[in-house]
This record gives structure tokens, sequence and C-alpha cells, in this order.
């Protein structure tokens, strides 16, 4: 697995003179391998881009592990070295160029900072190579101000900029939500491709339909801690947690109206329901072949839990 | 009708020129009816919402007019639409996290506010709406920064339903929120019509699954003009002008995959609203697009209360 994840917590120290601590991600452990699209879902707080921002190298682990192809990637010491494998893009284009200066800029900053070595001729191959990639038109978007283009055409360019240093690893935090729907779908289909080129995602949305739709893995959050995971169709096809049903359930769609949509409510926990050497990941049963769910927060929890203390 | 619009033109000074945000619309929301209005940003749905509570220094009153329940509403007077403000037209904020003043306990400041509209606080009403929306009468003797996003927001939708307006228009108001929050504020708006203290809402979105849920009608807009307006359940399962077509078919659902069906955007940028050119304004991305389309279409009934500006649709 190209990147893994391994218990990792993350405490933030709050309140006055930073006397509290607010765990925002516990004990959380996945992979993300290559052309693969993993969805990180969860809604706000659930910590899932605290997660990325790890991956990143722009918040620092509390416990735990992230490796990226084995190595721990706070060993990783030139962090240009760790850039030129892992980017991210994140949601709001706008705010990512100056608005002072012309949009491909973006462009010749990596080359000053990665390639000074390559010549001008073929940086210009490889700029024009890169949009296209991410199906601009050069010369419709070259030279131009960040206020002459649309969202998505400067979200696809920071795609671009990232798939111009051959990336291995992209993560996308929410990188459609500022999007108009027209072309949400189009920067969607793009993270595909770029998947069929050995590309591995890791797409953090709180859009389930947007997950659904693109990704070949799901990690649902809540309170910084998985509570489902495994193949997408598995995932969203027979939930089992009762919290990813009721996000489910509560998905505006087309056609079908809340109304409609039967929550089935009083399923028993399905962890505790399944045997118990189905616990293959550390609090998640695996309850069919590639699908992982946590305990759905019942008393069997509680009884674990006291069992456990007055053995010690 | 609660509400009648026609041919209204909102312009948008700049130092470029105007921009033509509103250009010509015409539509009418009848008594009880939640319109959801719907559109791409820069498709106008904003600026005709906001034109309607109050015209800020940039925007110009070109043409047109609005009614509400038979008066007419005079949109460039600023002072003169007081007397609608707040009791007959009343709008929710995008972000209604910000829209309460800090510094004031919540009661004081809806006891200011009425009064600086000439009203007298009714503390038992105020309780029971509250009440309506899941919120205890404590939150009356609280700041706001000691209130979640989603009470704030609730108590913001409580002080704008306050004096029963004829028409209310929710800009955006589930933009922010989680999946499951969103639910709950959506049904809480039906609710308000339900019980009777607003007439009609106007919901403004670019989510369409969201107020299909809970909209009697959608009105689509694109460029600065109409393009469609149809019952909720035929705008969404037989939309007649192409861009909702399009518009409608790039939208993933839960359960569709693109390994199974590859969706697809709709090519093309919406025209610049400065110098829009003339005819049909989605013409240019229009797979139907012919030489009649050089002349604008009407915003034709093709069925009962089905409004749809195209030539192509019959």
């Amino acid at each position: 697995m190209m990147l893994k994840l391994d218990g990792v917590s993350k405490v933030y120290r709050v309140g006055a003179f930073g006397g509290r601590e607010l765990k925002a991600v516990s004990d959380v452990s996945f992979e993300v391998g290559e052309g693969e699209v993993v969805s990180l879902i969860g809604e706000s707080g659930s910590g899932k881009s605290t997660i990325g921002r790890m991956i990143l190298r722009l918040a620092s682990i509390s416990s735990g592990t992230i490796t990226f192809d084995g190595r721990d990637i706070t060993s990783i010491k030139d962090r240009k070295e760790y850039y030129r494998q892992v980017q991210g893009v994140f949601q709001d284009p706008f705010s990512c160029y100056n608005p002072v200066f012309r949009a491909d800029r973006v462009f010749s900053m990596i080359k000053e900072q990665y390639f000074p070595r390559v010549g001008a001729d073929e940086w210009r191959k490889r700029v024009a190579a890169a949009l296209e990639s991410v199906r601009l038109d050069p010369g419709n978007v070259l030279g131009k101000y960040p206020h002459q283009l649309s969202g998505g055409q400067l979200q696809r360019m920071l795609i671009a900029r990232a798939v111009l240093l051959d990336i291995r690893l992209l993560v996308a935090d929410e990188i459609i939500s500022m999007l108009d729907a027209s072309t949400r779908i189009d920067v969607l289909n793009l993270l595909a491709d770029l998947r069929a080129r050995g590309l591995g995602i890791l797409f953090v949305t709180h859009d389930l339909s947007l997950g659904n739709y693109v990704s070949d893995r799901t990690v649902v959050l809540r309170h910084g801690k998985i509570v489902e995971m495994g193949r997408t169709d598995l995932v969203f096809g027979n939930p089992v947690h009762p919290y990813t049903r009721s996000l489910l359930a509560s998905v505006p769609r087309l056609h079908t109206k809340w109304a409609d949509v039967a929550t089935g409510d009083d399923v028993p926990c399905a962890y505790h329901e399944a045997p118990r050497d189905s616990r293959t990941r550390p609090g998640l049963a695996e309850v069919e072949a590639g699908h992982w769910v946590a305990c759905a927060g019942c008393a069997a929890s509680g009884i674990e839990e006291k069992k456990i203390k007055e053995k010690a | 009708m609660a509400l009648k619009v026609t041919d209204l033109r909102v312009y948008y000074r700049t130092l470029r020129g105007e921009v033509k945000a509103l250009d010509g619309v015409t539509f009418s929301v009848a008594d009880g009816e939640i319109m959801g209005l719907a559109g791409e940003s820069g498709s106008g749905k904003s600026t005709l919402a906001k034109s309607l509570i109050r015209l800020d220094g940039r925007m110009r009153h070109v043409g047109g007019t609005v009614e509400l329940d038979g008066r007419a509403m005079p949109l460039s007077d600023d002072t003169a639409m007081d007397e609608f403000r707040f009791r007959k037209v009343s709008l929710i904020p995008q972000y209604s996290m910000s829209a309460l003043n800090p510094t004031r306990k919540i009661g004081k400041m809806i006891g200011e506010l009425l009064e600086s509209r000439g009203e007298r606080p009714d503390r038992a009403e105020l309780e029971r709406r509250l009440e309506l929306v899941g919120l205890s009468k404590d939150v009356l003797d609280r700041y706001p920064i000691e209130l979640s996003g989603g009470m704030k927001q609730r108590v913001v939708m409580v002080i704008s339903t306050l004096l029963n307006p004829s028409l209310l228009i929710a800009d955006e108001v589930t933009s922010a929120l989680d999946v499951s929050s969103q639910k709950a504020v959506a049904t809480t708006l039906l609710g308000f019509r339900d019980h009777g203290l607003v007439t009609s809402m106007m919901v403004v979105t670019h989510d369409i699954s969201l107020v299909y849920q809970i909209a009697d009608t959608i009105m689509v807009m694109y460029a600065g003009r109409l393009a469609e307006k149809a019952p909720a359940d035929a705008l969404v399962n037989a939309p007649r002008h192409p861009y909702t077509q399009q518009l409608i078919s790039a939208l993933p659902e839960v359960g569709v995959r693109y390994e199974d069906r590859r969706l697809t955007g709709i090519p093309g940028n919406p025209p610049s609203l400065l110098n829009p050119p003339g005819g049909c304004r989605f013409r240019d991305r229009c797979p139907l697009a012919s030489g009649q389309c050089a002349e604008q279409p009407p915003f034709a009934e093709v069925a009962p209360g089905h409004f749809v500006a195209c030539w192509k649709a019959e």
C-alpha cells in the first residue's frame, strides 16, 4: 500500500491556556493504494480535513504513524522530495491565486522550485500537456488573470499544477463544493481519469453522492472515529452502521422525496452481532469481505469495557 | 397571487459598464406556494432575491414592476420600501451565523428590532415560535456566542418570520450546513408555511435535489433570464428546457457510479452579462440551437403551470 495510516490521532489544545484537550481524530487507520480513489466522508467537525492536513504535513500527528511507501512521513527530512509525490488541492480555488499576477504563475513557481534546469521550450510543452490532461485548452487559460477564469477552470489549473509534478498521491479536500453543478461533474470525471493513470486520490468530502460516484473505497468518519469503511458499493449499498444509514437517508435525492426513504431504525449493533474473530481491525468488525463497521454505541460496548476494567 | 413580477430588470453599475444581472423576468408566486429558485453562480437568482428586499448602492432598477398582494413595491425608493420589509417581505440571509448582534442577548436584540419597526414584542408568541423550531425559551437570555451554528440559524429563522410576512425569501440557507442539519432546516421552512406563519416562500439555492424535497414549484434561471418554471415533479422528471435537462443529468446521485454511467457536464461557460448576446442566452452551449434562437424566445406556458423559454420546447 502506498499510503498507510496506522492508529493516527490528533489532539488539539483548546480553552484558556490550552488547558483542555480536543481529540479531533482518534485512532484512525486506513490505506490508499496506487490507482485508487478513497473517499473520506464526514460532516463538519468529523476530522476529515485534519486527516488530509496531516497527510500533507500541514498539521503534526499527535500519535500513530502515517507511512508513504513504507517510510514514516515525519522522517522524510526533505519536504520538497515528499511534495514531489504528494500534493493537495483545496476547497476554494479563488483564494489560491494572487489576483495581481496572471493565473499561470502557479506553473512558473513550480518550475523555479522543482525544475530549474528544464529548458523553456520543454517546460511549455509540459505545461500544455498537463493542461490538456485536465481538459483545459492552453490557449484559453494561459496569460489570463484569475478573475478572467471560472472557478472550475481555476480548480482544474491547480490539479494540472499537481500533475506537472508527476505526483503519486493527491489529497483533494472538498475540491468540488465551490463549483457550479454543470462543471462539477467534469472535475469529478477528471479525478476518475487521473486514477486510471495510476494516481492514488484521497477524496475528502461531505457530499455522499459525489463520494459514491467517484470512489473505489469509502471511509465514513464521525467525531474523529471511523464508523464504517470498505468498498464503496458495499458501504452505500448495504450500510450497517446507524450513522451511515441516517446520513444516507438525509441526503436530498432527485426523483425521491425524504418522506419516501425508509430509515429502517432499530437495527442491532452489527459490530457486536458479528463473530469475535471478524474483528480484524482495531474497533472494527468485518461484516462481509471488504466491509468493516464500528460499534453503534450499543449497551454491549459498556459491558465489555467494564469487563476489561475488572480484569485490570 | 401573492407575488407578481413583470419584466423586472435590475443592472449593476460597474466601471466597465452595466452588468445586466436581471434582464426581464416575468413570473408569479401563488398564495401558499413554495417556489424553489435554482441557478448557477451568475444566473441572477441572488439579484432577484435581493431586489425584492433592498437594492444596494450598485444596483439600479431599470424597469419592470413587482406587486405583492396587489400593491406595487417601490423597489428603487429605499425609505418607502421600509413599509414592506420585515412585515410583508422578509429574508433569511445566507450567513445567519453572522447576522446576530454579538453584544446583545438574543431576547434584547429581538426587542430592539421590533421597537425600531414600531411593533410591540409579544413574549408568549415569541416563546411559542422558538418551541416550534425546537429551541427552549432560555436562548432569549443568551448571547449569540453561546449558541451553536444550527441554533443561531433557527433563531434567525424565527426572527425573520415573526411578523407573518406574505413572502419569505430564504437565500442559500442550507448551503453551509451538514446533510442532517440541511434536512432539519428544510423541514422547518416547510413547517412555517404549513403553520401559516408565512404565506408564500422563495427558496433560493444552487442545489436542485434539496429544493425538490420541499418546493411546490421550481424556477430555473440562466444568465439573468428565466429558463423554466414548473411544478417540482415535472421539472425534475420531465424538464423541457435543454439547460434544465443537461443540468439535471449532470447531478450525481447516490447509487450512480462513474463506472456504470459516466455523467457529463455542460460544455462552455455562460455569456458575460456586460454585453450579453441577443437572442437566447443559452444558445452557444445548446445542442438544439438553430437560427431561430437568435431571437429571444418568450417565457411561454407549454402545459398548465409549466413555463419554458425555448423555441424547441413543445
